[in-house]
């Protein structure tokens, strides 16, 4: 065997090849059967796609590297589910190009957290936690209401959603930047709409409070507020039993 | 730096340029609203600024033929300097979000300071522009030592190492400005990710050539290391960056992979990140500068063959040990384990063939320092795997994931091994690549010694007890089976840890910028050897033991 390597190790690209080879089986065994295997992640036909408005908080929840301090995948350990709630299944993140497991929770879990807080918690949360929560080390982030929401570009965030897979209808495409402002306007003509797009449960109101500005605080505490609410298969029997 | 390249090369080297400046323009000009446009009056301007030095410098007379008798070392020479110039950077960044973990409101209120946003400006700091610029020096250096034979191509040097550097300032400034892929230690979007693998292909190929002139029969370890390095690091990104940007002028794109299939893609990419760039490179490094410093060949060729095939095979497997009891299928959970757990033998093979090399030599670990760097590199690296096996047993895994003991883990690794691998290495090639007798002041390699350890242990054991206090917190229960604590309970717990974690990396930046001292210092004033030859190590045929 000893002999063997000796003459690999006088060729070149032998060598290389040999690497490549080694460092491929792991990856092939291990990740692509979750492509073709069909439980890999549960049926869920109540699934629904997320909101232009809820996309874009999406958007500045990874700009702002919340994730960085934030889990959204509970495991399936029994303090996990007495405190944040059903475990997380991979149903639920089917939609999300790229996923927002995380890493690391110096801050909790935030998989349910849709429902649990009012938009005006979130609000006075986000501009300054420690007025809220003394002992928390979360950043403050004022400028989220200071900014305008940019919407011209909704479509094109669709469009390249509906390319990875995630089933955009056209309808939903063309009206990416209505949707987003009837969302947060509830009272205006654009807010019909977003029902009839995305359902009669989708949450319309105006999470910043202030129902005249699109803010990026609107789609952030609107993309919260969806946490864990995409689906109810969570809840379903069989997966209330943990561990 | 121009005056060694010869007149093709220059023209080359215009053309490159040429394009890349266009290639600026385009992203500045069809990048409105976004970062982009940001990103290409920055390429713009760098391409520029490359072009006046090229021309300055055409019509220099062409280089001595002479040269090509000698190794091909100024990009190695500029390698260090960047290495050291971004691990100030990338460690100051380290402290800064450290101290905003005890005490937030150190971002000033500003967006760009933000702790999610400079987060990553220390993991791409520390991890690509220090590791990587240690790495790309050292194999160009060790490449040619090992093969007897000269990097051919001047100029694809250049290429790679700029190329490389330009890479991590697109990653870095784009993060304070808000792109990111959010892919945890993949956050650069997918234009700064296409460049990257440009310049990849350039620095496997200058491999390839040097290997293919070399005037040794075989290929040295230390090769094989830095080649599975530069192999699997290109694999693993470009699989894990497969994503479709929204426009090509907007700086966003979206992954291809998503859910359970991109959390696995992810720490797949994530824990080989680890391997690949993190160990099997540095590994490389070790088994060069470590022997030759210690002036006694590699203790067994055998368990060399065996670590090595171990780890490019065993790695690829584990990624999986960053999901368990997640959403992940139990059978994917349950082999990254078992091959977590196995993968300490060739882990225990590598450090243990790199500590028995310094039999015969301890007394000299006793007095150099720079050899003593490289020894506690080797015990880190131990230590470090076996917690990493163990880390991977669910049992284990279920308290200690999402806490900081995970954090101190990396941070054995990186401070411990990574840094210190690197800096004894630095040590050990300043004095060769600059011709001088030896390191300006040997006390202040001494003194960054201790520093880094210090700074090292306390960082560890603060992240150790903080992890597990938390790990512990949250899983507490009253005698009336109800959660003992709230989730901001653990959090207050943590403050005076935090505090203590900064002041560790505080020590490991203070050395760090010692040795930046030091180095300055050597290259000005430190007298050159007497005769050439004395500093020349000793060449490649000496390193393998006699089996
Ligand atoms: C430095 C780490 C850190 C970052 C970054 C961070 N958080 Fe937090 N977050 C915390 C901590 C610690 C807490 C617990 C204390 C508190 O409630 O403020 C928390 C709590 C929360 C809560 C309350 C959760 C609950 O169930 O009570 C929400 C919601 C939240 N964060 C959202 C965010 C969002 C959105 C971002 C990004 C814009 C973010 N966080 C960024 C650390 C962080």
């Amino acid at each position: 065997m000893f002999g063997l390597h000796q003459r690999l190790e006088r060729r070149t690209l032998a060598l290389s090849l040999a690497i490549i080879v080694a460092a491929s089986i792991g990856g092939l065994v291990e990740i692509a059967p979750l492509f073709t295997i069909h439980q890999t992640v549960e049926d869920a036909p109540d699934m629904r796609v997320y909101t232009p408005l809820e996309l874009a908080g999406r958007n500045i929840y990874i700009r702002e590297g919340c994730y960085a301090c934030h889990s959204q995948m509970i495991r399936t350990l029994r303090d996990e589910v007495e405190r944040y709630g059903p475990y997380s299944l991979a149903v639920e993140s089917k939609y999300d190009h790229p996923m927002l497991w995380g890493s690391k929770r110096t801050g909790p879990d935030l998989a349910r957290l849709g429902g649990k807080y009012s938009d005006a918690w979130h609000v006075a949360h986000l501009e300054s936690p420690r007025a809220v929560v003394p002992e928390s080390v979360m950043p403050a982030y004022r400028w989220l209401s200071r900014n305008p929401l940019r919407v011209s570009d909704l479509p094109a965030h669709l469009r390249a959603q509906k390319a990875v897979g995630v089933p955009y209808s056209d309808a939903m495409i063309a009206h990416a930047e209505q949707d987003a402002f009837g969302q947060s306007a509830p009272d205006s003509p654009q807010a019909a709409g977003v029902t009839a797009r995305y359902g009669e449960a989708t949450n319309l109101r105006a999470f910043d409070g202030r129902p005249d500005r699109l803010t990026e605080m609107d789609a952030l505490v609107a993309y919260l507020q969806i946490l864990g609410r995409l689906t109810d298969a969570a809840h379903r029997p069989v997966a209330a039993v943990a561990r | 730096m121009i005056a060694e390249l010869t007149r093709g090369e220059r023209q080359a080297a215009l053309i490159i340029l040429c394009v890349l400046a266009f290639t600026g323009l385009l992203m500045a000009g069809f990048g409105r609203e976004s970062a982009l446009d940001f990103h290409g009056a920055l390429v713009l301007a760098l391409s520029v600024a490359g072009l006046f030095a090229v021309i300055r410098g055409y019509y220099a007379p062409p280089p001595d033929p002479a040269r090509l008798r000698e190794y091909f070392d100024a990009p190695g020479r500029a390698g260090i300097l960047l290495a050291m110039g971004w691990a100030v950077i990338g460690m100051f960044f380290g402290v800064w979000v450290a101290a905003l973990l005890a005490w937030p409101d150190l971002n000033f209120d500003s967006e760009f300071t933000s702790f999610g946003r400079i987060r990553p400006i220390h993991t791409t700091g520390v991890i690509f522009g220090f590791g990587g610029n240690a790495l790309i020096a050292t194999s160009f250096y060790v490449m040619q030592r090992t093969s007897r034979a000269r990097i051919r191509d001047q100029l694809g040097a250049w290429f790679v190492l700029l190329g490389y550097n330009l890479f991590c300032l697109l990653a870095v400034t784009g993060y304070a400005l808000g792109v990111t892929q959010s892919k945890e230690y993949a956050e650069p979007e997918w234009y700064a990710d296409l460049w990257l693998v440009v310049v990849w292909v350039v620095y496997f190929a200058i491999y390839l050539r040097t290997l293919a002139h070399r005037k040794e029969p075989h290929i040295y370890v230390a090769n094989w290391y830095y080649l599975a390095f530069i192999l699997v690091v290109a694999m693993l990104h470009i699989v894990n960056n497969l994503a479709f940007p929204i426009s090509l002028g907007s700086d966003k794109s979206y992954s291809l992979f998503a859910g359970v299939q991109d959390a696995l893609t992810e720490w797949w990419y994530g824990h080989n990140a680890v391997a690949f760039f993190l160990t099997s490179g540095f590994l490389g490094m070790m088994y060069y500068f470590l022997p030759v410093r210690a002036g006694r060949p590699i203790y067994s060729y055998r368990m060399s063959i065996i670590s090595f095939w171990g780890i490019t095979f065993m790695y690829m497997w584990v990624g999986s040990h960053h999901l368990h009891y997640t959403a992940l299928p139990q059978w994917v959970q349950t082999l990254g384990m078992t091959f977590s757990i196995v993968l300490l033998v060739p882990s225990w093979g590598s450090a243990a063939n790199a500590l028995l090399t310094l039999n015969g030599a301890w007394h000299k670990v006793r007095d150099d320092a720079t050899l003593r760097f490289m020894m506690v590199s080797a015990v880190f690296y131990g230590l470090t795997t076996f917690e990493g096996s163990f880390l991977a047993i669910r049992s284990v895994n279920s308290l200690s994931h999402y806490t900081d003991w995970t954090v101190g883990h990396v941070h054995a690794g990186a401070l411990g091994w990574v840094a210190m691998i690197s800096f004894g290495a630095i040590y050990a090639s300043v004095p060769w690549l600059w011709k001088r007798e030896r390191m300006y002041s040997t006390r202040l390699v001494e003194a960054h010694f201790w520093l880094a350890l210090g700074g090292t242990v306390v960082y560890v054991v603060a992240m150790w007890n903080s992890g597990i206090i938390q790990g512990l917190m949250w899983r507490t229960y009253t005698e009336s089976g109800t959660l003992a604590y709230s989730f901001v309970d653990s959090v207050a717990a943590m403050h005076p840890y935090y505090i203590a974690r900064a002041f560790g990396g505080l020590l490991f930046l203070t050395g760090a910028v010692i040795g930046c001292v030091n180095i300055a210092l050597t290259i000005r004033h430190a007298p050159a050897p007497a005769a050439a030859a004395d500093a020349e190590p000793p060449a490649a045929g000496q390193l393998q033991p006699a089996e």
